[in-house]
């Protein structure tokens, strides 16, 4: 056995089933060892999507997605999809070939000293020096991704490594680490105190960040909410958590998101942040949320509670384990009249928008979009306007709301899309983009097609880089820069035909409502092209 | 502003040094110096950094270490139960005339001449950080040449903050 198959059995032992990945001469070892195995490669058009396939896939299954690339630029191609999963905190293991371990330094051919370059997106990197260090790498590696704050592991391995000869594979059964123990269990004395807290307020909410989704506490957190008949509303992450039309919940919060949930927030008495990072998009001003209020702060990483605001009551810990935990407390809380208020702002509160009857109207169409989605779909939205209109209207049922929210990397939605879509390939996957994000990474409609990732692609061609273009409008006046994309931008109907993927066009919301439902009607890839009027603003 | 003593003990692998003094720099922390040698046991790195911000930053900067995957423990030296140490050699310019002078200012502060040259000698001194400074200041009345600092390192008094090792 040599390195390369170590490190197959090593994806084996881990129950991974897809490699998302792009060749070369440094990964080659790894790439032709695959082939005994049963995991599935994904050959992407390029590196970056391989990173984004994988957090797709690892956020609908909750497992780690695993991606290989070559040294070099191989590697270095990499680091934006391995940045949005760091920001994203979504649990990567990502394999690196790199050159002989002998040369490197000394700047040859595809050389890039790349555990140095992802320092700072990474929760950990290796350089494999040994190849017996391999299955204690892997292991470790895959515990790191997938446990506390969740997040990329990286995983250089040079060439010679792959080839060198093993004698005999232990795969550990567990880790040992001296230094890397992160806490579940929330303290009880703290559990108590917000329960005690809980009792007293009059105005209670809970904001819910992506670390509900990563700590698999969705669940825990209706049924604490509905029992306790507490109003939630969330972040741009936390959508889903809450599906959108339970009575509970009170919208998203932030600069991007509903005017109600932000005032729900800022005159709420006692507000329980879960599982999110207070960060600026979503609380601009964190003063707001601490003033006249008992601010409750439950996240898995201890250095995200005091680093934008200061909490009343921090509590340390997984949100599963701590909603498990809130549920065994005997309490009752009583604040019917709040919970009327917070209706009566939803009702009262929604954005007015002047739709141009010429064109598809964003907030009608994602509106009906989600109507015909299947209960458990998943959505993806780009970044971009495209991705305030699906957050402010897709209407989420029991599937996922996906979408690069800490990094804002554009072209995410379709790599996402079909990592998601393998990650559960009875789902219903529909990848939301603009004709700037389609742009980004229209090069995996070939990977979609060559592996029979059957993702639904929908197009919002406005003609602009259109947020960037909402932002000069307001800032600078409407002197336009460098956001034009109508000329140079394919013909989305030939650019279809050319990839043999079948394709409709939307003009206007007249015909809106058959044609999504031709285009949800089977499983099979499909490209809709939204005309939007290229003046339309989210705000 | 204020400085605040750190120890930490981590892993010995390859690249922690740059793990921390990379967190350091990509959030904007600052090191007033950084010490770090290995302990009695090969396997562990002792570090102590001293790091200068106000209160917020510098328990953001205690929880952002503690999550690095390589670090053991970091917890703050307090001055009143801690012992810190900085080494400063000091190469001061001294023709035979003066260097007597710079002879006696070194045995008041029980500092050692390590090296003597025609017209130059080093000084080396061991103290807190106050006892350098005050013994620099002192010798501003010569030509001092170069200054190599290495910045404390510090141990905490007594037993109980000791951690022993599996």
């Amino acid at each position: 056995m040599i390195g390369a198959d170590a490190m197959v059995k090593c994806l084996e032992q881990e129950g991974v089933k897809n490699v998302y990945g792009y060749p070369g001469v440094a990964i080659c070892p790894f790439y032709n060892s695959i082939l005994e195995s049963d995991i599935r490669t994904v050959l992407v058009r390029t590196e970056q999507n391989a990173a984004h396939a994988a957090s797709g896939e690892a956020r609908v299954s909750g497992k780690v997605g695993v991606c290989a690339v070559t040294s070099g630029p191989g590697a270095t191609n990499l680091i934006t999809g391995i940045a949005t999963a760091f920001a994203d905190s979504i649990p990567l293991v990502c394999i690196t070939g790199q050159v002989k371990s002998e040369l490197i330094g000394s700047d040859v051919f595809q050389e890039a000293d790349i555990t140095g370059a992802v320092e700072s997106f990474v929760k950990y990197s290796y350089l494999v020096k040994k190849a017996e260090d391999i299955p204690r790498i892997f292991k470790e590696a895959f515990y790191i991704a997938n446990t506390g704050r969740k997040g990329p592991v990286l995983i250089d391995v040079p060439i010679d490594i792959q080839n060198a000869t093993i004698k005999n594979l232990y795969y550990p059964e567990e880790v040992k680490f001296r230094t890397y123990k992160p806490t579940v269990k929330g303290h009880i004395v703290q559990i108590k105190k917000v329960i005690k807290e809980l009792e007293k307020a009059k105005r209670p909410i809970i904001c819910a960040g992506g670390g509900v989704h990563l700590s698999d506490a969705v669940a825990e957190l209706r049924d604490f909410a509905h029992a306790y008949r507490i109003p939630v509303v969330s972040t741009m992450m936390g959508l889903g958590v809450m599906q959108t039309k339970d009575p509970m919940y009170f919208g998203m919060v932030g600069n991007n998101g509903n005017a109600y949930a932000n005032r729900a927030m800022n005159e709420s008495d006692l507000m329980i942040m879960v599982g999110a990072r207070v960060a600026d998009r979503a609380i601009s001003q964190p003063d707001l949320i601490t003033t006249n209020k008992i601010l409750v702060h439950i996240d898995v990483d201890p250095a995200e509670i005091g680093k934008n605001v200061g909490p009343t009551i921090p509590l340390v810990g997984d949100a599963k384990h701590i909603f498990k935990d809130f549920q065994k407390q005997e309490f009752t809380c009583e604040h019917e009249a709040w919970i009327e208020t917070l209706e009566s702002y939803r009702a009262t509160m929604q954005a007015k928008r002047n739709p141009n009857p010429d064109y598809v109207d964003p907030k009608e169409f994602i509106n009906l979009l989600s109507e015909h989605m299947q209960d458990d779909a998943v959505y993806v939205a780009d970044v971009g306007q495209n991705q305030i209109w699906s957050c402010n209207y897709h209407i989420v049922k029991n599937g996922r709301f996906l979408t690069s929210g800490g990094m804002g990397t554009m072209g995410y939605s379709i790599p996402a899309a079909m990592g998601a879509k393998i990650a559960d390939m009875n789902k219903q996957v529909v990848a939301v983009c603009g004709d700037g994000s389609f742009q980004m990474s229209m090069m995996e409609l070939a990977t979609i097609m060559q592996h029979h990732i059957p993702v639904k692609v929908i197009v919002m061609k406005n003609n602009y880089l259109g947020m960037v273009r909402e932002y000069q409008h307001y800032t600078y006046k409407d002197n336009y820069s460098v956001v034009d994309i109508k000329d140079g931008s394919p013909d989305l109907e030939m650019l279809s035909a050319a990839y043999h993927i079948p394709f409709l066009r939307v003009e206007n919301m007249a015909h809106a409502e058959e044609k999504i439902q031709a285009f949800l009607e089977k499983d099979e890839t499909m490209l809709m092209e939204c005309l939007v009027d290229p003046y339309d603003l989210v705000k | 502003m204020q400085n605040r003593v750190f120890q930490l003990l981590v892993d010995n692998n390859a690249g922690v040094l740059s793990r921390i003094s990379g967190l350091f720099s990509r959030r904007g922390y600052n090191i007033e110096s950084i010490t770090a040698g290995v302990t009695a046991d090969p396997r562990f790195t002792r570090i102590t950094i001293v790091a200068s911000g106000d209160e917020e930053i510098l328990d953001q900067i205690e929880k952002q270490v503690a999550k690095l995957v390589d670090v053991r423990d970091i917890h703050e030296l307090k001055p009143e139960k801690s012992v810190y140490r900085e080494l400063c050699l000091i190469k001061v310019k001294s023709t035979p005339e003066k260097r007597q002078g710079v002879i006696t200012v070194a045995d008041i502060f029980r500092a050692k001449i390590v090296d003597v040259n025609v017209d130059s000698l080093i000084v080396e001194i061991t103290g807190n950080q106050s006892k350098i400074e005050a013994f620099i200041g002192l010798l501003q009345d010569y030509e001092i040449l170069e200054i190599a600092r290495t910045g404390i390192a510090g141990l905490g008094r007594g037993s109980e903050d000791v951690i022993y090792l599996e």
